[in-house]
C-alpha cells in the first residue's frame, strides 16, 4: 500500500505514533544546530532549513521553504539511542563476605525514529549484524534495539559530502524500515508519499489521514530520487577496494594524511557504524561499591591499541591507516560487508576536513602514476 | 579489612591562585568520605592544625618561580611518599609562564616601585622540572572528580582512570555540535586533553586548552586550519599561549607563529 499524505496532515503520523505509546526521536534544532532528540510535534522538525556540507564545514541555512526534511544527516547518529555514548552496565556492592551485582535495569522506551535516511538504515543493519548476530551478542544493544519503529525519509537532495550511491546504500530506502516517506513539493502541492515496509508500518498507515497514491505521485518520487543519485557531493570508487588498500599498506599517502590528521577521534564518534567501546571499572573512596561503565572509544587513541608494554599504533599514520583500512577493507573480511555507508559524516565533522573519498582516490591514483612512470622508464 | 592508620595527605602551594586546592574543598558531597578515609595532615586552606610529615600523598599546586620555592620543593619531595602535582601551574608553569617568553626584569621594573626587593627566577617552571613527580593531574583548574579519582586510586593502589585523549571525545559523547565545524569557531579541543567534560564547547565557545596538550597533539595541522578560519598570526600565537603556554607542544606552536 502506498499513500499520499498532504503536508498539513503530517501531524496525524506523529499523533498515531504517540497514541501507540512510542517516544518519537527525530531531527530538531538545538542552539541553531541539527540534532536527534525527542519531538512530539511536526513543528519541532527543522522546517524551512537546509544544510551546506563540505570537508570540516557544516552550516544550517534558513531556506525559507516549507519542507520538513530539506536537509540530510547532521552530526548525531541513531547509535546515540541504540548504543549510548556512556552507560553504566552494573554496580557491585559489598555484602557480608561477598558482593552482590546490581544490574542497570533502566527502562527503555518503545521508540519511533523519524527521518532515518537510507544510509542510516544500512548503518543500523550493520550494527545489528555485528552486535546481535555475531558471536558476541550485546545484551544492552538488544534491549535498546527492540521495539524501534523506523520512519525512513528518502533523500531527494543529497548533501555536499554524501556518497551513498557509491556505497550502494541510498538515496532510496529499500528495506529495514516500517514506513518510508518521500517529501514532494510540485505543482500539485506539498505532500508525502508513504509506503510501508512491515506489518507494524501498515498498522500505523491505516490510522493516518492519507489517501491512496496515484501513479503521478509515485512517478514524481521515482524521478526525484533518480535525479538525487546524480547530485551526490562525493564519489568513492569501490572497485577492488579491499585489495587496493591491502596492496597499499606502505603507501606514502598515509604519511601525507598523517600530517593533517589530529587523531582527535571525531570521525569515529560521528560514524554510524563504528562500535568501539571502552570499559571502565570505577571505584570511589568508598570501597564498598564499584561500577562498570561502557563508553564510546576510538581507534585514534593510544590506549585503544595498548597491550602489555605499550601501544601498538603510536603514530598518527598507523592510526589513520587502521581506521580507513578497517572501514573499507578488513571490515569485509571480518563481517562480509563494507563498514562504510557513504553518509559523509567523517568528512564534514573532521575538524580539518580530511576526506575519506579523497584519500582512497589519492591511493588509487598513486598506483596509476607509479605505473605510468614505470611505462616511461621502459 | 580494618586499616591500622589512616593515610596522611598534605597539600602544598607554590606560585598559583589556590583554585586547584580549593577543588578539594569543593568536593562538598564527597568531603566527609575523604575525611573519613584519610587524615588531612597539612592543608592550610582547610585547617590550621598541621601534623608533621612524612606524608603518604602530597598534592602540589603551583609552579616554581622563586629561588626559595626551588629549594622548598625538594623538602616537600623528601617528606612525601607519593607526590601528585595538580593544575596547569604545577604541570606546565601556568599562566605566569607567559613571562618565559619575555624578560622578567622588564615586568618587575614596570610593576614594582623598588624592583631591587624582588627576588624571582627568569622562568616559571613545572614541578617536574625540579623533582620526581609520581602523577600529574591537569587542568586550570583541575576537575574535582578527577582529583577524587587520583586520590582514591593511590589509596587503593590501582591506576587512576585519567584519559589522555582529546576533549573531542568527551564533547562528542556529550552530543555537543562541533563549534569549529558548525560555527567556524577556533577550538583547541582536538589537541587538548580531556577532563573538563568539554565545558566551553558545551556553551558554544571554543576550547581554551586548560587541560594542556593531549597525547600526540598535532598542533600544526590545527593551526593551519585556523588560518583558513581567518585567525591571524598574532591570534594564533595567543591561541596556544594560555594557561598551558609553556607545555612543550603549545609553546612550540605559539612560537612558530610569533613575529
Amino acid at each position: 500500500m502506498i499513500l499520499v499524505l498532504e503536508s498539513g496532515n503530517l501531524q496525524s503520523l506523529f499523533d498515531t505514533l504517540i497514541s501507540e505509546k512510542y517516544q518519537i526521536i527525530g531531527p530538531t534544532l538545538d542552539n541553531s544546530a541539527l540534532i536527534y532528540d525527542e519531538i512530539t510535534n511536526v513543528d519541532d522538525l527543522p522546517v524551512g532549513y537546509t544544510d551546506e556540507q563540505d570537508g570540516g564545514r557544516y552550516r544550517l541555512v534558513k531556506s525559507g521553504g516549507k519542507k520538513y526534511f530539506d536537509y540530510v544527516v547532521g552530526q548525531h547518529t541513531w547509535k546515540r539511542y541504540l548504543y549510548p555514548p556512556e552507560k553504566k552496565l552494573f554496580e557491585l556492592k559489598r555484602k557480608g563476605d561477598g558482593f552482590e551485582i546490581v544490574e542497570n535495569k533502566q527502562e527503555i522506551h518503545k521508540r519511533a525514529f523519524i527521518g532515518v535516511r537510507a544510509c542510516e538504515i544500512e548503518a543500523i543493519r550493520i550494527q545489528d549484524e555485528i552486535l546481535l548476530e555475531g558471536p558476541y551478542k550485546d545484551a544492552d544493544y538488544e534491549r535498546c534495539r527492540q521495539n524501534i519503529f523506523i520512519v525512513a525519509v528518502n533523500c531527494v537532495r543529497p548533501g555536499g559530502t554524501c556518497f551513498c550511491v557509491s556505497m550502494g546504500t541510498g538515496p532510496r530506502a529499500t528495506k529495514g524500515f516500517d514506513l518510508a516517506i518521500t517529501e514532494i513539493v510540485d505543482n500539485s502541492g506539498h505532500y508525502f508519499l508513504i509506503e510501508s515496509g512491515t506489518k507494524a508500518g501498515e498498522k500505523i498507515m491505516k490510522e493516518i489521514k492519507g489517501k491512496e497514491a496515484d501513479q503521478n505521485a509515485i512517478e514524481t518520487a521515482d524521478r526525484l530520487m533518480k535525479e538525487a543519485e546524480n547530485k551526490m557531493g562525493r564519489r568513492l570508487d569501490t572497485d577492488d577496494i579491499k585489495e587496493l588498500l591491502y596492496r597499499n599498506f606502505e603507501s606514502s599517502r598515509w604519511e601525507v594524511v598523517a600530517q593533517r590528521c589530529l587523531n582527535c577521534g571525531n570521525c569515529t564518534l560521528v560514524c554510524p557504524t563504528c562500535f568501539c567501546i571502552n570499559i571502565e571499572d570505577i571505584s570511589g573512596l568508598e570501597v564498598n561499591s564499584a561500577k562498570r561503565v561502557r563508553k564510546w572509544d576510538s581507534c585514534f587513541t593510544l590506549d585503544h591499541s595498548y597491550i602489555y608494554g605499550g601501544s601498538v599504533r603510536t603514530s598518527a599514520k598507523a592510526r589513520y591507516r587502521q581506521w580507513l583500512t578497517h572501514k573499507l577493507a578488513s571490515w569485509i573480511d571480518q563481517f562480509g560487508m563494507s563498514g562504510c555507508v557513504g553518509c559523509g559524516r567523517c568528512i564534514t565533522w573532521c575538524p580539518v576536513g580530511i576526506d575519506i573519498t579523497e584519500e582512497v582516490q589519492a591511493i588509487r591514483e598513486s598506483e596509476g602514476k607509479g605505473k605510468i612512470m614505470a611505462d616511461k622508464e621502459e | 579489612m580494618a586499616r591500622e592508620r589512616k593515610p596522611k595527605l598534605a597539600v602544598w602551594k607554590f606560585a598559583s591562585c589556590d583554585g586547584c586546592q580549593l577543588s578539594l574543598l569543593d568536593c562538598e558531597d564527597e568531603l566527609l568520605a575523604v575525611a573519613d578515609k584519610i587524615t588531612i595532615a597539612n592543608f592550610p586552606e582547610a585547617s590550621r592544625a598541621v601534623i608533621k610529615g612524612p606524608y603518604d600523598v602530597s598534592l602540589v599546586e603551583g609552579s616554581i618561580t622563586t629561588p626559595h620555592d626551588a629549594e622548598r620543593i625538594h623538602k616537600v619531595r623528601r617528606a612525601s611518599k607519593v607526590l601528585v602535582t595538580i593544575g596547569a601551574c604545577a604541570t606546565a608553569g601556568g599562566i605566569q609562564a607567559l613571562r618565559n617568553f619575555s624578560d622578567v626584569k622588564d615586568f618587575v621594573a614596570i610593576v614594582y616601585p623598588s624592583p631591587e626587593y624582588i627576588v624571582t627566577l627568569n622562568k616559571s617552571t613545572p614541578i617536574s622540572d625540579h623533582v620526581f613527580v609520581d602523577y600529574e593531574l591537569r587542568g586550570c583548574p583541575i576537575n574535582k572528580y578527577q582529583l577524587l579519582e587520583v586520590v582514591s586510586a593511590f589509596l587503593i593502589g590501582r591506576k587512576p582512570i585519567i584519559p589522555p585523549y582529546s576533549v573531542c571525545m568527551e564533547c562528542k559523547r556529550k552530543g555537543n555540535i562541533c563549534v569549529m565545524v558548525a560555527h567556524g569557531t577556533p577550538c583547541l579541543g582536538p589537541v587538548t586533553q580531556a577532563g573538563c567534560g568539554a565545558l566551553c564547547p558545551s556553551y558554544n565557545r571554543g576550547c581554551y586548552g586548560c587541560f594542556g596538550p593531549k597525547e600526540t597533539p598535532n598542533t600544526n595541522s590545527l593551526a593551519e586550519w585556523c588560518k583558513k578560519l581567518n585567525v591571524s598570526r598574532d591570534d594564533l600565537t595567543r591561541f596556544f599561549r594560555n594557561f598551558n603556554a609553556y607545555a612543550d607542544s603549545f609553546r612550540k606552536e605559539s612560537e612558530a607563529h610569533e613575529r
